[in-house]
């Protein structure tokens, strides 16, 4: 016997797009005519199939997601990231059964509970005990269970007091508070949740994501999470699955799967050359080269012994004083690292023509990691030539010295410190 | 092929797929819940009266305000017979178990819209919603029931002819059957308005025609010969029939009309189950 505990297979769901709803006693007497005739079902031509390159071409129906492979081992905490839209939520809503996939299938080991919202079915005229109680067995509590740990809910939620007032009294804290209270006693074997930790305050928040560790880590017991904060992902998460338009784009190390997800969407950053499109300003960037300064090959990712080369080259049509192109290298999360100006060496030549400026890194400054590259020019305190933007990135490899145990260590940089005892 | 073989082989607990077989009712799972079911019974019963001044107290003054214009209507102005028995008992009785249809049968025909909100968030066998509005019906009926019973004994001290029998026994039959019957049809309306709203435009008076065909305001026995026939292909004629003959000894009872509901019953209710089970597994993509 494996320790997996959830396994889902080549899952896929298709929705139809436009007004569902309308026209579907006629589409559902067309395609009943089709089948007594014996024709093929008139609309389910995408449907049926799951031929991904036809999604575009018909517009009628589309896939929230398609051929999700994952599994989760007993314990694991899962992070399902990605941007609104991604397929996140069609994902958890498939996986706890509250609609059912296109294709595929899911195996699941032991009771699921999902939290995809905080009290679900609470109602407003009862009291916060018959709530919980409400609400434990909507989650698949039994009154007995909810019985033995009444007090502890009650506790964590921060309601006790409460407990014979209508929860329409409550404000609206106090009501999340007691729908994720009851849904943290839950001993499920798999936990499900989505975004509910959005809403609370900062130190409920920290309360609710140390609960779900204790659950993953203490219970033993498995945790999917979806959610947007990154930082509630890294705390919580030690493994991750990206998507991207429905589909699973990386998976693996929950490090990795974050960074993946906050350098995706950036265009053709990956390549050591860019190609800016044709303008007609007096300022006109032309190229932009990344390159292995010691061997001046074409490339963007390098080990940290070697020096970082980046050629910018751009036109102007007139004479431009005091102009200056600015670098500025980002961390995968937007966080400037360092600025560097060129005012310093500004070319004495004025006249319009073409420029290439080169700025070169020194080695053995970045720690492990994918860094952006942002530039922009102009005349301080006459024009903007060119707005900020991210232009460019690269990515760095820590190069270690020693053939020792070498833990990648936190942080944007890595340098080599003079040490001694 | 023979490691998938092999892996096909390991215990899994749930598995999610896309079709399953027509029939897939798990009576484990629905067990499970039960707690649930009881549940949503006291929230029923805990919420529709909070904040009113009489309370539970309109469970019955429904039937005394329903049976008092029916006395008038078609007692008083209409003249209709009433099988030789008072007038109040008569509407009384058929009131009380036509209730528990029509209660059992409106409410279960919305199940999947009323309850989207809570559908569309969590997991739980969703059959356990229409099964606990019917029991909260039923405690409904209990009430009116004896209410009924209250009348009923008045009008046996005051010497009425009305004559009990044996056939009591049979009650609690007739109201399973009332209770199916609705919870059958309303799961099955419920299913069809998931995708098609039009009919829930149909629901509200249906209920209200079919009433009138049914031996509530008229006994079957001054129904003329040749339209007798589609009175009795209604189900609920013969259950409404039986309880009046046991109660109150007028009416029609015939194991083989009673038979013929209670077939009825079991196939609607079957039917029922099924499509019900077909749409839950989608609905929440088309309402």
């Amino acid at each position: 016997m494996s320790d997996i505990v959830l396994k889902v297979e080549n899952l896929s769901k298709l929705y139809r797009l436009g007004e569902v709803g309308t026209g579907t006693i006629s589409h559902d007497l067309n395609r009943w005519w089709a089948k007594i005739r014996g024709n093929e079902d008139p609309f389910g031509v995408i449907g049926s199939t799951n031929d991904r390159t036809q999604k575009a071409e018909k517009g009628e129906s589309v896939w929230a997601i398609k051929g999700i492979n994952f599994e989760v081992k007993k314990g694991e905490v899962l992070g399902i990231i990605g941007k609104n839209g991604a397929g996140k939520s069609t994902l958890l809503k498939v996986l706890s059964k509250i609609t059912a996939p296109t294709t595929g299938n899911i195996k699941i080991k032991g009771r699921v509970a999902s939290l995809l919202e905080v009290g679900t079915g609470m109602h407003p005229e009862m009291t916060g005990k018959e709530n919980v109680y409400l609400n434990g067995t909507i989650l698949g509590m039994t009154k007995k269970e909810i019985d033995s740990k009444f007090e502890e809910i009650m506790e964590f939620a921060g309601c006790a007091k409460y407990a014979d007032t209508p929860v329409k009294r409550y404000s609206s804290g106090m009501k999340v508070r007691l729908g994720f209270a009851v849904a943290a006693f839950l001993e499920p074997e798999i936990l499900i949740v989505d975004e509910v930790l959005a809403v609370g305050d900062a130190e409920f928040q920290k309360k609710a994501i140390g609960k779900m560790k204790d659950i993953s880590s203490g219970g033993g017991r498995t945790v999917l999470f979806v959610s947007h904060n990154m930082g509630s992902i890294r705390k919580l998460c030690n493994r991750g699955v990206l998507l991207v338009n429905g589909e699973i784009s990386y998976s693996g190390n929950i490090e990795a799967v974050i960074d993946n997800y906050l350098s995706e969407g950036k265009g053709d950053l990956g390549v050591p050359l860019v190609k800016f499109k044709e303008s007609n300003g007096v300022f006109q960037p032309i190229q932009l080269q990344i390159k292995n300064r010691s061997s001046d090959e074409l490339t963007n990712t390098f080990s940290s012994d070697h020096a970082i080369l980046i050629q910018f080259s751009y036109r102007t049509t007139e004479e431009l004083h005091n102009m200056r192109i600015v670098l500025a290298i980002l961390a995968q999360d937007d966080q400037i690292l360092f600025t560097y100006s060129s005012h310093s060496i500004e070319p004495a030549l004025k006249e319009p023509g073409e420029y290439v400026v080169s700025f070169t890194i020194q080695p053995e400054l970045f720690n492990t990691g994918n860094y952006k590259i942002r530039l922009h020019a102009g005349q301080p305190g006459i024009q903007l030539l060119m707005k900020p933007d991210i232009v460019g990135s690269f990515s760095v490899e820590k190069f270690q010295k020693s053939s020792n145990y070498n833990p990648m260590m936190p942080g944007y940089f890595a340098p080599e410190l003079e040490a001694s005892y | 092929m023979v490691k998938e073989k092999i892996q096909d082989k390991e215990q899994w607990d749930i598995e999610i797929k896309p079709e399953t077989s027509a029939i897939s009712l798990n009576f484990k799972e629905l067990w499970r819940y039960r707690d649930l079911l009881l549940m949503f019974v006291k929230r029923d019963v805990i919420t529709v009266y909070k904040q009113t001044i009489l309370g539970p107290v309109w469970f019955v003054l429904q039937p005394i305000l329903t049976t008092a214009i029916y006395v008038l209507v078609f007692g008083n102005i209409a003249k209709i017979s009433t099988d030789g028995l008072p007038k109040v008992l008569f509407y009384l009785s058929g009131i009380v178990i036509w209730g528990y249809f029509a209660e059992s049968f409106n409410k279960t025909s919305n199940t999947f819209k009323e309850n989207e909100g809570i559908f569309g968030k969590v997991y739980f066998p969703r059959l356990i919603t229409p099964l606990s509005q019917i029991t909260s019906g039923l405690l409904k009926f209990v009430i009116q029931f004896l209410f009924f019973l209250a009348v009923y004994s008045y009008f046996l001290i005051i010497g009425t002819p009305i004559e009990p029998n044996y056939y009591v026994i049979l009650i609690p039959l007739l109201i399973v059957l009332m209770g199916f019957l609705g919870l059958g049809s309303g799961i099955i309306f419920t299913s069809l308005t998931a995708k098609y709203r039009d009919l829930k435009f149909l629901i509200t008076f249906a209920v209200q025609l079919l009433m009138y065909a049914t031996p509530v305001i008229y006994p079957l026995s001054s129904v003329p010969e040749q339209y007798k026939i589609f009175l009795l292909m209604n189900p609920i004629t013969p259950i409404v029939e039986t309880f009046r003959f046991a109660l109150l000894g007028t009416g029609q009872f015939s194991w083989l009309y009673l038979a013929y509901s209670f077939l009825f019953t079991v196939v609607v209710l079957f039917f029922g189950i099924i499509i019900f089970n077909r749409t839950e597994r989608n609905f929440m993509d088309t309402v």
